[in-house]
């Protein structure tokens, strides 16, 4: 029974500690079944929005709904139908990977008849059932990752919300996360994905919204970003620190975008360069797609302050 | 709105853990109060004989059941609440999930004073290995020890919802509990301390639950101790407010 409205509405969220503005101003929909990455560097907002959701932190202006309930007034509500999967490991590492899924099925509230079920499929899920009676501490990382995740799905959740899914996982690990992420998708089930892996979101979020000093400054799907900000084209251009700030001059008042890419500069849209521009500068050593990235960097600001 | 399915749910987790050390715990249990017997009730009774018309060992049999309620609530409620929260980030994981503070607070106070119910009775066996005449007011010492348990508990972990590390927990064993303990009626009777200190016991909830547990186990409670129950019952009610509001505070934000 699909909720009228999207599974997630946040209208003008403002959060603030002390004198710094977390989430401030942020508007964002999430509509049933897809599911969202939510891109932005540290300490854009994007962990206070997933605690927006859970009701552990309190907006203080704004309206947030999940699954139709205002939160935080029917929060526990909502809560009971969405599965939360933190960033910081927080499994009970003496009790076994089963026992691990038994207490949070009791927390989520699955009837009594369904539990021994619930428990099995999340440890199939995992793929951790011939581990099932391992305790947790003894579970590889990406093991406990898969728990982890497993834990936040015992119930079956209409939504979930997954706190940089695969950070500091090994890329074998991570494509593991990623099938498993995936398959949720595919079962209809919303996902909220927060992640600054730009090829996490690349491969799979249906939509993007890119989060700066507390707002969404971007939505859209990964193609549809990448075509309004950075174009078809990429050229890269290399050389000394006097010649790429030429160029870079070059480009900006041609209103070409522009971004630093580590020792080289890079021109977006530069499908769209005119005769007179290409005539300026000179001949691209590199020439590549824009993708996801360009557009982070372009958004999100350069300098890693 | 309060729900008993997440206390439920808390209890269940404990339940799980508890499969894991009971063994320790219960070996502590019955070890300590046969340390005290030994050390207090054979080394001070052979000085004392008979206090107030008591055996001095059947007196310290009976005080320690306090103590040992008090440290299983108290400490506790301090270092299982403070290490759960801040270093294994355990509550933020139930709070994502429907459960709220107050039924969390609940839920973790109920199962140390359950457990204080339980162990607060292995002085008494031991002491009735010491030669403590068994009585019928023995089974009241469970719910004793149950609502003693939860207050200090609770105390337990509105302290360490204000404590900036774990290790400004030391102030609060030294500088409350140990005072707490010493001057109960635990191991002497608190009207041989000059009368202000007395008067201080007297706001002592430990002094009550003493007071209660003698009564009980020598067979002469009266309805007057009633008011034992209720400074009890008192305090777990303040502490709980306590803590609640303190967790709330470290917990949502």
């Amino acid at each position: 029974m699909p909720a009228p409205g999207p599974a997630i509405s946040i209208r003008g969220a403002v959060k603030r500690y002390g004198g710094i503005t977390a989430v401030a101003g942020l508007d964002l929909d999430v509509p049933e079944g897809i599911c969202l990455g939510l891109l932005g560097r540290n300490g854009a907002g994007k962990s206070t929005t997933m605690r927006l959701l859970t009701a552990q932190s309190r907006a203080d202006e704004g309206e947030i709904e999940v699954l139709g309930l205002p939160v935080p007034r029917r929060s526990k509500r909502a809560r009971a139908m969405m599965g939360v999967v933190p960033q910081q490991d927080n499994l009970d590492e003496e009790l076994s990977a089963r026992q691990n899924l038994e207490v949070f099925a009791h927390i989520y509230r699955v009837p009594r008849a369904g539990r021994r079920a619930a428990v099995a499929r999340a440890l199939a899920l995992a793929q951790l059932t011939d581990r099932a009676d391992t305790p947790a501490v003894k579970l590889s990382g990406g093991m406990r990752r898969r728990l982890l995740i497993a834990r936040g799905l015992v119930h079956s959740p209409r939504l979930v919300l997954l706190d940089e899914p695969t950070v500091g996982l090994d890329p074998q690990v991570r494509q593991e996360l990623w099938s498993l992420i995936a398959r949720l998708r595919d079962e209809g089930v919303t996902t909220l994905m927060s992640t600054h892996y730009i090829e996490e979101a690349e491969r799979l979020a249906d939509d993007c919204a890119l989060m700066a000093r507390g707002r969404v400054v971007a939505r859209g799907s990964p193609e549809k970003l990448i075509a309004e900000h950075a174009g078809a084209e990429v050229h890269e251009h290399y050389g000394t620190a006097d010649r790429l700030a030429e160029i870079e001059r070059i480009a900006r008042e041609a209103g070409v975008p522009t971004r630093r890419t580590g020792p080289s500069i890079s021109l977006l849209k530069a499908e769209q360069f005119d005769d007179a521009l290409r005539a300026r500068l000179p001949v691209p050593p590199i020439r590549r797609p824009a993708n996801l990235e360009d557009v982070f960097v372009l958004l999100t600001g350069e300098s890693a302050d | 709105m309060f729900e008993w399915a997440p206390v439920r749910a808390v209890w269940r987790r404990e339940l799980a853990l508890y499969r894991r050390y009971w063994a320790s715990t219960s070996f502590a249990a019955l070890v300590e109060p046969t340390l005290y017997l030994l050390a207090f009730g054979y080394g001070f009774g052979s000085v004392i004989g008979t206090l107030y018309g008591y055996e001095y060992r059947d007196f310290v049999s009976t005080g320690v059941v306090a103590t040992a309620v008090l440290f299983i609530g108290a400490f506790g409620g301090m270092f299982n609440t403070f290490i759960r929260r801040t270093f294994q980030h355990t509550y933020d994981a139930m709070l994502a999930a429907p459960v709220d503070v107050h039924e969390l607070v609940t839920a973790e106070a109920s199962w140390l004073a359950a457990k204080a119910g339980l162990y607060g009775c292995a002085p008494l066996l031991v002491g009735m290995a010491f030669g403590l005449d068994p009585s019928w007011g023995m089974l009241l010492v469970p719910a004793i020890a149950f609502l003693t348990g939860l207050g200090f508990a609770l105390f337990g972990m509105w302290v360490s919802a204000i404590v900036p590390s774990i290790n400004s927990l030391d102030y609060v064993i030294t500088g409350v509990l140990t005072p707490l303990f010493l001057v109960a009626g635990t191991f002497f009777p608190i009207d041989q301390l000059p009368s202000w200190a007395a008067t201080a016991a007297r706001f002592n909830p430990l002094w009550h639950t003493v007071e209660l547990i003698r009564a009980a186990v020598f067979a002469r409670l009266t309805p007057g101790d009633l008011a034992h129950v209720g400074v009890l019952a008192l305090f777990a009610a303040a502490m709980w407010s306590l803590a609640v509001w303190k967790l709330r505070a470290r917990l949502i934000d």
